[in-house]
């Protein structure tokens, strides 16, 4: 067997890995980055629940339209959307933190989600929305994924400083700055779509795994904020060809195998990285004789 | 000098101001003239409403009652209490003081050469000069507090607002800071600074608001910082702490 049989023919003989690939290529270029800054706001948790929050949407979508991509997107969007508001609102207008609240509502989104989908569905449905399927991704969701990923990587660079500064010191620009809210809610817009274009791919569960986990790894090897965001998008391309070999070769589920690739490049980070790694606190390089 | 180009004194007026979280009022019913080009402290037992007075200032907390006239053109520098920065956040202390060029630099305008130029000479008047390029995690509490001083002297405010400055800093510190606060003030800028340090405030600052939910007196320091006004002070605080009550006013 030749690294060639092992490593490129999957991709070059068969059309839906060809999707597969390029599906996650997408997604890794805008999730992961996006992943950096939930994590540099201490929001890691947030893209879980905002994955869950999603759900309902999509369920309405799928009930009206069946599996029809556009419809299911546009509910997920805007439910997730909707989620972040009701929850922005609500922690403004109570004493309830942002998290407590966050946890109420994206729990009540899920059990409706689930709930609306076996109205219809049967459990081959529900688990097809849980956890995806990547090997199933078509055009019409590779141009979703493309057109998201385009929309955060040009917001990202237009609005780098605003993002940057609002998740570094949210006063700061308050003081400085009367619009710093719309920052905040483009953030989380862009959370929703990037969720939204990929619960097809890897299920809505499964998402932010994608946008998460190479980010948190990220940590280990960068210090500044744009090389973390190359090194987690990095790690997100190479987690996502790694799966898919994997799942093609010993014939294991693709989604899974693709977050638990990440999270074998996030343990070894742990362990190995160059800062504030397992490695670096217990067996560091000589330090600076100043 | 005031910050208004057209010869206009800048000032910030107080119309019985009653600014507060969820009908608790912090600060009651305050009336009073922030003049021009003043170094004031606001002095008060905890839980007096000081930051709040601030917070609404800056435009972070809405009046319940009453509003804040600001006349003249009036651009504001903020530096909270104990900052909800997370100092592991990765950005070089010279990108920190950067960031004080927003109100001129929006979200798209590049950075000079010349605010460079002005970042480092800010860095250097705090003597952090040699610490440029280093992340802000690899500083102390007292180092990164002057780092922030340093971004709010290239912010080029007319009014700087001051939540407990001096908290946490060791005294050389202090001194250096407190000489930051004595030049803006020297430069004609309009200075205002919650502390606690009585002798200091004796001291160093012309000006005293005496705070205790409500105002219970503002003016020359002597003149504020007398037994009588202290005690009273103590008191209300006392009271406050017992039982809260409707609003008569």
């Amino acid at each position: 067997m030749s690294l060639y049989t092992i490593l490129i023919a999957p991709f070059a003989e068969y059309g839906f890995m060809t999707k597969a690939l390029l599906g996650c290529i997408l997604l890794s270029l805008s999730s992961a980055p996006l992943g950096v800054l939930l994590m540099l706001r201490q929001m890691s948790l947030m893209g879980d629940a905002m994955a869950h929050a999603v759900l309902p949407g999509v369920a309405v979508g799928f009930l009206l339209g069946g599996a029809s991509l556009p419809l299911m997107s546009l509910g997920g969007f805007v439910a997730g959307v909707m989620i972040a508001v009701l929850v922005g609102l609500a922690t403004r207008s109570t004493t309830l933190k942002e998290d407590a609240n966050l946890a109420a509502f994206y729990l009540m989104a899920l059990s409706l989600g689930v709930l609306l989908i076996s109205l219809k569905g049967n459990t081959v449905d529900l688990m097809h929305l849980l956890f995806g399927s990547v090997l199933a991704v078509d055009d019409a969701s590779l141009r979703l994924m493309a057109g998201v990923s385009s929309f955060t990587l040009i917001t990202f660079a237009l609005f780098y400083r605003a993002l940057l500064t609002e998740a570094f010191d949210p006063v700061f620009l308050r003081s400085v700055c009367n619009r710093s809210g719309v920052f905040h809610l483009l953030f989380l817009v862009l959370v929703v779509v990037n969720l939204v274009a990929s619960f097809q791919a890897l299920g809505t569960l499964m998402a932010v795994g994608l946008m998460m986990l190479p980010a948190v790894a990220s940590r280990f090897w960068a210090q500044g904020f744009a090389p973390m965001m190359l090194v987690a998008a990095g790690f997100g391309l190479f987690a996502s060809t790694a799966g898919l070999l994997l799942s093609y070769h010993i014939n294991v589920p693709s989604g899974p195998a693709i977050i638990l690739s990440a999270g074998v490049i996030y343990l070894i980070s742990l362990l190995f990285g160059r800062f504030g790694s397992v490695r670096a606190r217990y067996f560091p390089f000589k330090h600076l004789n100043q | 000098m005031g910050c208004d180009g057209r010869g206009f004194v800048m000032s910030l007026v107080f119309h019985n101001l009653t600014v507060g979280y969820d009908r608790h009022p912090a600060v009651h019913h305050l009336c009073g003239t922030l003049k021009d080009n003043s170094l004031t402290a606001i002095i008060g037992p905890n839980g007096g409403g000081k930051s709040t007075l601030l917070k609404a200032i800056v435009g972070l907390l809405k009046p319940l009652s009453g509003h804040i006239q600001k006349t003249g053109r009036c651009q504001v520098a903020y530096l909270p209490q104990v900052t909800e920065i997370d100092r592991s956040f990765p950005v070089s202390v010279f990108d920190t003081v950067l960031l004080g060029f927003w109100p001129v630099c929006g979200l798209w305008r590049g950075i000079t050469r010349h605010q460079r130029h002005e970042a480092l000479q800010a860095l250097e008047a705090v003597g952090m000069e040699s610490f440029a390029a280093r992340p802000i995690s690899a500083l102390s509490s007292g180092q990164f507090q002057r780092v922030l001083f340093a971004r709010l002297m290239v912010q080029n405010a007319d009014v700087f607002l001051l939540d407990e400055p001096f908290a946490a800093i060791d005294s050389r510190t202090t001194v250096d800071l407190m000489q930051v606060l004595i030049n803006w003030h020297q430069q004609g800028k309009t200075v205002v600074a919650v502390v606690h340090d009585l002798p200091q405030v004796k001291a160093l600052f012309p000006e005293v608001l005496l705070l205790a939910r409500e105002c219970i007196a503002w003016g020359p320091t002597p003149a504020v910082m007398t037994e009588d006004n202290l005690r009273k002070a103590d008191g209300l605080a006392r009271q406050w702490h017992d039982h809260g009550e409707v609003c008569a006013a």
